[in-house]
C-alpha cells in the first residue's frame, strides 16, 4: 500500500482552496538503473469529491514529476465539508485519503 | 538532453509492454491513443481537439526558465465561462500529452500542477468550454533536463 496523501482543505470565501501532495515515484519508462529501463509506474487517473459529489478530476501521464502535487479551488464549500481524493496508478494500485475543509484565516 | 533512438524506443516497448500486461478495464477512460501520441498535434487528434483558438483568457503562470527540470511548477487558470476542462500539452517532451483536468459542480477553473520538462519547450494549454477549444502557450526554458538520470 502506497503511503497516504497529505491533504489540506483551507476556506478562503466560500472558495475551498485544495492542496493534495501524492507520495508516487512516477516512473517515466526513460529512466535507466545499472543499464536497464526503470519500467513505467506512475498515476494515471485522479478524482476529488466534495461531500460525496466529483468536482474535479484528472487523467495524467508519466510527465507528472514524482510525488506529485496538485491544487484545485472549490466554490461553495463550508468549513466541515468532507473533500476525499482517490488515485490509481498504471499498476492498478490504488488509493484514497480524505481531509475536512477548515476555515481560513 | 541526451537522447539516443535506443532510449526513446525502450521507453515506448516498457509503456507498450505495460499496457498490454493490464486489465483492459482499468484503461477504460485513459486515453492510451492520446498518451502515447509522440507530437502535440497527433495526441489533440487523440482527444478530438480540433479548430482550437488563441486565446488572450487564459493564464499560465510557470517559470520562464526553470532550473530543475524534473518539477516545474504550473498554475493554469481559464478566466472563459464555462470551462469543463483544461489540457496540457509540453510540446517536446517524448510524449507530449500531460493530461486533463476537468472540473464539474462548484469547480474553479484553475489547476497547480508539477511537470518534468525534458528541454525547453512551449507549455500548451488547451481549454474546451461549451464544446470549442481555446488554446494558448507559454515557453518555458529548462536547463537540466527532468528525463534520465
Amino acid at each position: 500500500m502506497a503511503d497516504p496523501m497529505k491533504i489540506r482543505a483551507t476556506l478562503q470565501g466560500d472558495v475551498a482552496d485544495v492542496r493534495v501532495l501524492m507520495a508516487h515515484p512516477m516512473e517515466t519508462g526513460q529512466r535507466k538503473q545499472a543499464g536497464k529501463a526503470v519500467p513505467l509506474h506512475f498515476i494515471q487517473s485522479i478524482t476529488a469529491q466534495l461531500n460525496g459529489r466529483t468536482v474535479f478530476s484528472a487523467d495524467i501521464s508519466q510527465a507528472i514529476s514524482r510525488n506529485p502535487v496538485f491544487a484545485f479551488k472549490v466554490k461553495g464549500a463550508k468549513a466541515g465539508d468532507k473533500i476525499t481524493v482517490t488515485w490509481k496508478d498504471n499498476k492498478g494500485e490504488t488509493r484514497t485519503d480524505e481531509t475536512t475543509v477548515r476555515a481560513g484565516s | 538532453m541526451l537522447q539516443t533512438r535506443r532510449t526513446v524506443t525502450f521507453g515506448l516497448a516498457a509503456a507498450l509492454g505495460a499496457a498490454l500486461l493490464k486489465p483492459l478495464s482499468a484503461l477504460a477512460a485513459w486515453n492510451q491513443g492520446a498518451f502515447q501520441a509522440k507530437s502535440a498535434l497527433d495526441g489533440m487528434k487523440a482527444l478530438g481537439i480540433t479548430n482550437a483558438q488563441d486565446s488572450g483568457d487564459i493564464v499560465i503562470r510557470a517559470p520562464d526558465i526553470a532550473e530543475n527540470g524534473a518539477v516545474v511548477p504550473m498554475d493554469i487558470t481559464s478566466n472563459i465561462p464555462g470551462t469543463t476542462s483544461i489540457s496540457v500539452f509540453i510540446e517536446k517532451n517524448p510524449f507530449p500529452y500531460t493530461g486533463t483536468f476537468e472540473f464539474a459542480a462548484g469547480a474553479v477553473p484553475f489547476v497547480h500542477l508539477r511537470a518534468k520538462i525534458g528541454e525547453s519547450t512551449p507549455v500548451r494549454v488547451v481549454v474546451a468550454a461549451g464544446g470549442k477549444f481555446y488554446t494558448t502557450a507559454k515557453e518555458v526554458k529548462v536547463t537540466i533536463g527532468g528525463c534520465g538520470g
